[in-house]
């Protein structure tokens, strides 16, 4: 009933949100078109995205390249990322040698390295991934290491009396007893490299999401910037869901205990 | 065999993280150096401290590194004060209201997949790049922490309070300033400090793009013209003045907690 209820409230807002747009847009030019687009326009824009390709390819092509960016980014950040949390949670040693350097780098928000980046790597690629990184990293360092420091002791202690090798430990004991608090690091970290790869094609970029919206705004084409927020949006929810589905599967078992 | 993890000595500690510290400002140095790296496009730590200090007094893309800071604040302070003054409101109705919070969940929750940044275009297009486009910006960082923690401090208030409060006839104005407000403070606070990071991040994303002042500003004409200690630069002075704004409102967190007698 009350889930019904909550529907029902929630549909009826997005139609009367939907009503309103068409009838301050098309209906009684309220909002002039060059400010916000009506639904016509935002009809035209998507065809043209998808078929005819705005600017040079499809709508697509841009969105393959921003995710090839996205995945590219987000799997250097997490083999990195994860053993360096694993090093700093498990070693008191290491933590107290990296941990200053990350402290200093931190304050730094990562679009802010977008400028640097650009004169190191050019507009292309390797830009990109390197300011990916450079958001993705830290949650996935900082989230391993807080889920290594909190593995029970009594798991710690079995391991050592029963005498597991090093590695063995690492791999079998460490990583799976932390795997909830890595997963949300994955996820922390998926959402920073989304945003900041958008910002970094907005900056400056040859193709991607990023630079659709950048071309729409140059062209004052509304209908077109509005799509290419959608698309920004869909995707990030996209990624976020998959990485939820892949948890469920990997660390399901932690879930259902409400260890997570 | 493996070692046990015990905590290290304050003073071990200490020392290893100025060796963390030395070491990493070692390498940049050494590499700036090197001659491995072009000194263009990696100015050694001295340098950039240098550029720091002429910027103070010389101006660089139409102000000095202070005007450019304060430029940047002030937008920051707008932005960051309108999120808060809609959110938190907005955030507390919607933990007592049911129906508001079944209204303004599915258009949040649409929204809030969109990344902050993305909004440039449509910022530039409503408000130009003066003071206006990047405030739409920090807004729409700032803005979901705020509504997401004070309706949580909303939802976790016992809810007999607010049934004696509604038993006694308290309108709605006084309802969210004397009852929902104080209960959800810790909370809200607590939104607030993450807001203004947010809100930060976001400003510099917005500045690289669509401004004609401020920190960011000047980051961008620094890329422009090859200046890649200047662009160093403003990387530092965002970070600092990041620290000092989550530093100030850390410190109002404690007090308001002390003060509200909770730990």
């Amino acid at each position: 009933m009350k889930f019904s209820r909550r529907m029902c409230v929630g549909m009826a807002t997005l139609v009367v949100i939907a009503v309103l747009w068409y009838v301050a847009t098309t209906g009684l030019g309220l909002i002039s078109a060059g400010r916000f687009p009506a639904p016509g326009d935002v009809e035209t824009a998507a065809v043209q995205a998808f078929v005819r390709g705005y600017p040079d390819t499809t709508l697509l092509v841009h969105v393959l390249h921003s995710l090839r960016l996205v995945a590219l980014g987000f799997l250097v950040s997490v083999t990195l990322g994860v053993p360096l949390g694993l090093l700093m949670g498990w070693n008191p040693t290491a933590e107290a040698l990296i941990n200053p350097v990350f402290l200093l780098l931190r304050p730094i928000p990562p679009l802010a390295w977008i400028p640097l980046a650009i004169l190191w790597l050019g507009l292309g690629d390797g830009a990109k991934v390197m300011v990916i990184v450079i958001a993705a990293l830290p949650p996935a360092v900082i989230s391993t290491q807080a889920g290594v420091r909190g593995v029970p002791p009594q798991i710690i202690e079995a391991a050592q009396m029963l005498g597991t090798p090093r590695l063995r430990f690492v791999t079998d004991v460490l990583a799976p007893a932390a795997a909830p608090m890595i997963f949300t690091g994955l996820r922390l970290a998926l959402q920073a490299s989304w945003t900041t790869l958008v910002a970094a094609e907005l900056v400056g970029s040859l193709a991607g999401l990023g630079y659709v919206l950048n071309v729409a705004q140059q062209d004052l084409y509304p209908g077109m910037i509005l799509v290419g927020m959608a698309a920004v949006g869909v995707l990030g929810a996209g990624s976020t869901a998959l990485l939820g589905m892949a948890e469920r599967r990997a660390i399901g078992w932690a879930q259902l205990r409400g260890a997570a | 065999m493996i070692a046990s993890r015990q905590p290290l000595p304050l003073h071990r500690s200490l020392a290893l993280g100025a060796i963390g510290t030395l070491a990493f400002l070692g390498f940049w140095a050494f590499l700036a150096r090197s001659g491995l790296v072009s000194p263009l496009f990696l100015p050694g730590p001295v340098a950039v401290a240098e550029r720091f200090a002429t910027l103070t007094e010389r101006p660089f893309a139409g102000g000095t590194l202070p005007a450019h800071v304060a430029s940047s604040l002030q937008r920051f302070m707008v932005g960051y004060l309108l999120a808060a003054a809609v959110g938190v409101p907005l955030g507390l109705t919607m933990g007592w209201s049911r129906l508001l919070d079944d209204i303004v969940t599915p258009i949040f929750d649409g929204l809030r997949f969109i990344a902050p940044i993305a909004w440039v275009p449509f910022a530039a297009l409503w408000f130009g790049t003066g003071i206006g486009g990047p405030i739409l910006i920090i807004f729409a960082g700032a803005f979901p922490p705020c509504l997401i923690n004070a309706y949580r401090g909303a939802r976790y208030i016992d809810a007999r309070l607010l049934e004696a409060a509604e038993m006694l006839g308290t309108p709605g104005y006084r309802m969210i300033a004397e009852v929902l407000l104080p209960a959800a403070l810790p909370s809200i606070v607590a939104g607030l400090r993450i807001s203004a990071g947010l809100g930060w991040q976001s400003l510099v994303g917005a500045e690289l793009i669509v401004a004609s002042t401020g920190v960011g500003y000047m980051m961008v004409q620094a890329q422009g013209a090859v200046s890649t200690a200047t662009v160093m630069v403003g990387m530092v002075a965002i970070g600092l003045v990041g620290v000092i704004i989550d530093v100030a409102l850390r410190t109002l967190e404690t007090r308001l907690r002390r003060h509200h007698g909770q730990s």
